[in-house]
C-alpha cells in the first residue's frame, strides 16, 4: 500500500464517518451499549468465578483413620494422601484435636467433659485443587490402607461446579448474541454510507479502481466506529464497575463477596473491547461493501 | 484496437439473445459512431467492452486484453485504458470540477505531482480552465458534459467511449461537444460514440457502425445514420 494512498484511505474513512454524523453517533452508542452489556456479563462471570474459586478452595473433606492406628502410625498416611495428584493440602488432626474442635463449637461443653478422646478417630483434613475431580480423589484416598471412612460434601461441590458451568454458558451466549447484534449495527451504518456514495463507487469502478481501493476507506470507517465504541464502552464499564464496587462495599462487613478491583481487569477489558470492536467494525464494513464491488 | 469476432451475448436473466455473431474492428486512432434503435444491442456492446458483462461466445480484444479470458482482478486495468462518458454526466456533486478530476486520478494511484500537472492541461483542452473551482450544479449541461469528457481524458486512456453524450444537450452544445471529441481524436485517442443524433452523425462524416436487433447491419467509412432504410 503506497503511503499517500494510506493517508487518502484514512482521510476518506474519517470523512465518511463525519458526513453521517448522526448514524455514526448512533452506531457508536448502540455498539458501546452492546459492549457494555457484554463486558458486564463477563466481569460478573469473572467475579463469580473468583469467589467460587475461593469458596471451592475452602471445600475440604475428612479422611478418618482406622481405630487401631495410634497417632504416630496414622501420620504416616499423610505422605500417601499428599501423593495423590489432585490433593492440594493435607492436615493431620489427632483424636484430642478432633475432640477439642468438636467441643469448642458447642455452647455447653460440660456434657462432653468426661468423653475420652479415644471415642473419636484420628483424621486428615484434605483440600483439593480441582473440585470437579473430587469423586475420583475420594476414591483414591479411600483406597489407601488405614483410611476407613470419608466425609465429603459432594452435593455442595457439585453445586459449585454446576453454578460455574451455567454461568460460563450464559456469559458465552450473551457475548455471541451481542457480537452478532453489533455486527448488524455496524453493517447498517456502513450500508448507509455506501448507498449514499453509490455513485462515487460506480465511478471509481468504471475508471479502474481496484476492489481494495474502494474497500479501504470503508474499512477505515468501520475501524473508527469499532474503536470509538470500544473507548466509550471502556469508560462506561469503568464507571458502572466502580458504582458496583461501592454498592458492595456498603455490605463489606459481611465479607461474603470479594470484588476484583477494576484496575486489575482494566487491561484485559480494554484489549477485549478493542479487539471485538475492531473485529466487528471491519467485518461489518467488508461484508457490506462486497455487493457494491460487483460492477 | 477493439476487435469483436463472432460475438454472441445471451442474458442469463431472461435468455434474451442481445447480440448475434457481431464482428468489427476499430483500429487505434479511429473515430466511430455506433448507431441503432433502442434495444438494438448498442449498450450491450459497450458493457462488453468495459467488462461489465461477459460474452456468451466469440471473442473480444481491447488493446492487449482478451476479454474472453480476462480474469476478474484484471478488469480494473482494462478500464484504465478506457475513458467513459455517460449521457447523464455522472459527476460527483459535492466535489469541484478539479475535485472530480483529481478523484479519478487518485483511483489509479497517480502521484500528486502528475495530478497537479495533468488537470490544468485537460481543463484547458476542454475549455474549462476558468471553471476548475466550480461545483457541477454551477455549470450548464454542456459544461458538465465537458467536465465528464475531461474526466474520461484525465487518466490518458487510449480509447474514449461515449454513451449518448449529447442526449441531454441542445443541438448547438451537441455540435460543440462533437467538435471537442474530434479534436481529442486528432490528438491520437480512439473515439467510439453511441448516439441517436442523426443530424450530428451525418454532419461529421465519420465511420458509422449500425446495429439492429443484435446484428451489425452496416459498417461504412464516412457513413450516414440511416438505419431505417436498411
Amino acid at each position: 500500500m503506497r503511503r499517500f494512498n494510506l493517508f487518502y484511505y484514512i482521510k476518506q474513512g474519517f470523512h465518511g464517518a463525519g458526513s453521517h454524523g448522526f448514524m455514526t453517533f448512533a452506531s457508536i452508542g448502540i455498539m458501546a451499549c452492546c459492549l457494555l452489556i457484554m463486558g458486564s456479563f463477563s466481569l460478573l462471570a469473572i467475579n463469580l468465578e473468583h469467589n467460587l474459586a475461593a469458596l471451592m478452595a475452602e471445600n475440604e473433606f475428612l479422611a478418618y483413620v482406622d481405630d487401631s492406628y495410634d497417632d504416630q502410625t496414622a501420620q504416616t498416611l499423610e505422605s500417601e494422601i499428599t501423593a495423590i495428584e489432585n490433593v492440594a493440602s493435607c492436615t493431620f488432626i489427632s483424636r484430642e484435636e478432633a475432640l477439642a474442635n468438636y467441643v469448642g463449637e458447642l455452647e455447653d461443653t460440660s456434657l462432653y467433659a468426661d468423653v475420652p478422646a479415644s471415642a473419636l478417630r484420628a483424621r486428615f483434613s484434605v483440600q483439593v485443587h480441582d473440585i470437579e475431580q473430587l469423586q475420583a480423589t475420594l476414591d483414591e484416598v479411600e483406597a489407601i490402607e488405614g483410611v476407613v471412612k470419608i466425609n465429603a460434601a459432594l452435593d455442595v461441590a457439585d453445586g459449585f461446579v454446576t453454578m460455574r458451568n451455567v454461568m460460563v454458558i450464559i456469559a458465552l451466549v450473551m457475548v455471541v448474541i451481542l457480537i452478532i447484534v453489533s455486527f448488524f449495527i455496524i453493517s447498517n451504518a456502513i450500508k448507509l454510507a455506501t448507498s449514499s456514495r453509490e455513485r462515487e463507487i460506480a465511478i471509481m469502478k468504471m475508471v479502474g479502481a481496484t476492489n481494495s481501493f474502494v474497500r479501504w476507506p470503508f474499512v477505515v470507517e468501520g475501524l473508527i466506529l469499532g474503536l470509538g465504541s470500544s473507548l466509550v464502552a471502556m469508560l462506561a464499564q469503568w464507571g458502572v464497575y466502580q458504582l458496583l464496587v461501592e454498592a458492595v462495599s456498603v455490605y463489606s462487613h459481611v465479607q461474603l463477596i470479594n470484588i476484583i478491583p477494576f484496575e486489575a481487569l482494566a487491561s484485559t477489558v480494554a484489549i477485549a473491547f478493542c479487539g471485538i470492536g475492531l473485529f466487528v467494525g471491519v467485518l461489518g464494513s467488508v461484508t457490506t461493501i462486497r455487493k457494491f464491488l460487483l460492477v | 484496437m477493439i476487435q469483436f469476432t463472432n460475438v454472441k451475448k445471451t442474458y442469463d436473466s431472461n435468455l434474451t439473445e442481445a447480440l448475434h455473431d457481431v464482428s468489427f474492428v476499430i483500429e487505434d486512432g479511429e473515430f466511430v459512431f455506433l448507431v441503432g434503435p433502442s434495444g438494438s444491442g448498442k449498450s450491450t456492446i459497450l458493457k462488453l467492452i468495459t467488462a461489465e458483462e461477459r460474452i456468451t461466445s466469440g471473442g473480444i480484444l481491447v488493446g492487449d486484453f482478451d476479454l474472453g479470458k480476462l480474469k476478474k482482478r484484471k478488469v480494473p486495468y482494462l478500464r484504465r485504458t478506457l475513458g467513459i462518458v455517460f449521457q447523464d454526466f455522472r459527476l460527483i456533486e459535492n466535489r469541484t470540477v478539479r475535485g472530480n478530476l483529481e478523484f479519478v486520478m487518485r483511483v489509479v494511484n497517480t502521484s500528486n505531482k502528475v495530478i497537479k500537472e495533468r488537470i490544468p492541461y485537460v481543463l484547458d483542452l476542454v475549455g474549462l480552465s476558468d471553471k476548475a473551482d466550480c461545483y457541477p450544479n454551477e455549470l450548464s449541461g454542456g459544461e458538465q458534459q465537458r467536465v465528464a469528457i475531461a474526466r474520461a481524458l484525465v487518466n490518458n486512456p487510449s480509447t474514449i467511449i461515449a454513451d449518448e453524450p449529447t442526449g441531454n444537450l441542445d443541438p448547438e452544445r451537441s455540435y460543440e461537444l462533437m467538435c471537442l471529441l474530434e479534436k481529442i481524436n486528432q490528438l491520437g485517442t480512439t473515439i467510439l460514440i453511441v448516439t441517436h443524433e442523426r443530424d450530428l452523425v451525418n454532419c461529421f462524416n465519420k465511420r458509422v457502425i449500425t446495429i439492429d436487433n443484435g446484428y451489425v447491419t452496416s459498417d461504412m467509412e464516412n457513413g450516414l445514420y440511416d438505419y431505417e432504410t436498411i
